[in-house]
């Protein structure tokens, strides 16, 4: 555990000292920000939207979907490049550690993105009277979080396929676009459908999370992803010392 | 504290190292000679633990390099062939994070330490992507030692260098030796001459020849080499010297006039030599004895093995 905290500390660092970093999150407040804005001068005075702590989270989500591939592309893709995958598999460090230490720093990162994002609920909360629900927006928050920790696991596994980070986001992208799509493929009738709606990646989230029914089985679907792409990336890692 | 036994490692269907064997004591510098491809790398990897051998079984400082992995690893001090590290970081950055991954006690002072060792003191802060190539070779000997292990496995640690540095780089080596194994990979024979107790010549994932550096030269001392260069062309200069008695071998040098002779061992060709070259009529403008480096040991050790495993087409 001691290299799990090691290396996640690195790679917590380290986005907060690469351009990369700073882009993304510029990228992504640009486009909250003025889906906020627009909501707040528009949407509300002309009565179309009703004020909602939860504004931006349907964009968040989505934007998300794109920008955590791109945050975990060269965790480990770049190691391979570089050959320092070579210099940590040759310290006392195990595979799996390597592999969620690398997780664990990239999921500090969107954490503390996540968490500026709450800003707009704030303000909402203090523009309007009585405020907010606070009880729908920490569960809708919890919802996001969970999924941003699958998210990130699924991109880890893409990272971990490639020595090319662009291989490698779009590894991750494709995996995430595929388990959305097959949520969609839950809105029919079936026992297919039931599973193509577990299987769904959002389907979780704005089933129950979203609206503030926390289940255990929503939140055990995200940790298991998790899980489940933690697992296959240190696989892949390891089958990489026997190739 | 190096032990290895019928070693094979195969990539698919290829085989990278063939049942080698071979032991390094402490105290000892192994050098691992052989030409690009010869398996040196692959045998590093596995003593290293980065990857499983196929078949057969090492062990490194008494622990088995696949059942005791971590063990291993924590023994060994490691530099991979050119030698990986993160640009981004500066030097004491990177050293702190290798160090703090291998739970590294008083981790500052042995970073000091190391830096000091290996004159990058001044270079503490710089970004390892600024350095020069003979300054990283350094910050990743560092990231080996940093850890005090008893095994040190260097996988071609003066490439790319110049020679100013390569020196340096040796000394460097030669004064780690104390209480430690020391494992060298070169594709540089005097480099193995200058620096090694042992040699392993290693060629198509076979060991061909172990032994000390003066002994495998002893072994090829079979033959007496004379060079000689005339005011002559060589065609002529051959024709001169085909009489000449107990001539094994005239091999050309690739310099007009200029050839090299081989004869049984124990016998100076040169003044017949001199004699024959003088009363063919030409004029006698260099002769000397060669003597038998490992350099002519190696070719032709690899060369012979090249032949023997390539069929006739």
């Amino acid at each position: 555990m001691h290299a799990v905290w090691i290396i996640a500390q690195r790679e917590f660092k380290r986005y907060f000292i690469s351009p990369v970093a700073y882009a993304t999150a510029a990228f992504m407040f640009l486009i909250l920000g003025g889906i906020f804005s627009l909501n707040i001068y528009l949407g509300l005075p002309s009565g179309q939207i009703t004020p909602d702590g939860r504004m931006v989270l349907q964009p968040l989500v989505l934007i998300l979907v794109f920008v955590t591939p791109a945050i975990t592309m060269r965790l480990l893709a770049d190691e391979q490049r570089m050959g320092t995958l070579e210099l940590l598999l040759t310290a006392p460090v195990r595979d799996w550690e390597l592999v969620v230490g690398k997780w664990l720093g990239s999921f500090g990162f969107m954490l503390s993105i996540v968490a500026v994002t709450w800003v707009y609920p704030l303000i909402i909360h203090r523009l309007t009277s009585p405020g907010i629900d606070q009880g729908v927006l920490v569960s809708a928050y919890l919802g996001v979080v969970l999924m941003v920790s699958a998210m990130l696991a699924l991109g880890l596994v893409g990272s971990a396929l490639f020595s090319s980070s662009v291989a490698a986001f779009f590894a991750g992208l494709a995996m995430l676009l595929a388990l959305w799509i097959i949520g969609g493929l839950g809105s029919g009738v079936g026992p297919i459908s039931q599973v193509a709606g577990y299987l769904g990646l959002m389907d979780h989230f704005y089933n129950n999370l979203y609206r503030g029914i926390l289940e255990a089985s929503d939140i055990l679907y995200y940790l298991s992803l998790t899980g489940l792409g933690l697992f296959l990336a240190t696989q892949i890692v390891e089958s990489r010392r026997w190739r | 504290m190096i032990e290895v036994e019928n070693l094979t490692k195969y990539y698919g269907p290829l085989p990278a190292v063939q049942e080698i064997s071979f032991r390094a004591l402490r105290g000892e510098i192994l050098g691992f000679l052989g030409p690009n491809g010869a398996g040196k790398t692959t045998t590093m990897r596995i003593l290293t633990g980065f990857m499983p051998p196929s078949a057969g079984k090492a062990t490194v400082a008494g622990y088995d390099v696949v059942e005791d992995s971590l063990e291993v690893r924590r023994r060994v001090g490691y530099m991979p062939e050119t030698v990986p590290l993160y640009p981004e970081m500066a030097v004491t950055e990177y050293l702190e994070f290798m160090g703090s991954l291998r739970r590294v006690e008083n981790l500052d002072e042995r970073v000091d330490s190391v830096l000091e060792q290996l004159g990058l003191e001044d270079r503490a802060t710089s970004f390892i992507g600024a350095l020069s190539k003979g300054l990283r070779q350094r910050v990743g000997l560092a990231q080996a030692l940093l850890h005090e292990p008893e095994v040190l496995i260097l996988d071609e640690p003066t490439i790319g260098l110049d020679p100013a540095q390569i020196i340096e780089v040796r000394e460097l080596i030669a004064g780690l030796r104390a209480n430690r194994t020391i494992m060298l990979s070169t594709h540089i024979l005097s480099e193995a001459q200058q620096v090694c107790d042992r040699v392993l010549i290693i060629n198509r994932g076979r060991i061909v020849a172990e032994d000390t550096p003066a002994n495998l030269q002893a072994q090829l001392a079979g033959a007496e080499r004379v060079l000689v260069r005339a005011a002559a062309e060589t065609a002529e200069l051959t024709r001169a010297l085909r009489k000449v008695p107990g001539l094994d071998a005239i091999e050309p040098t690739g310099e007009e006039g200029m050839l090299e002779l081989s004869g049984p061992p124990g016998k100076d060709l040169r003044p017949a030599v001199a004699r024959a070259v003088v009363k063919a009529g030409l004029d006698l403008l260099e002769l000397r004895a060669v003597g038998v480096s490992l350099e002519s040991i190696f070719l032709q050790l690899t060369r012979e093995e090249t032949q023997e495993d390539s069929p006739v087409e």
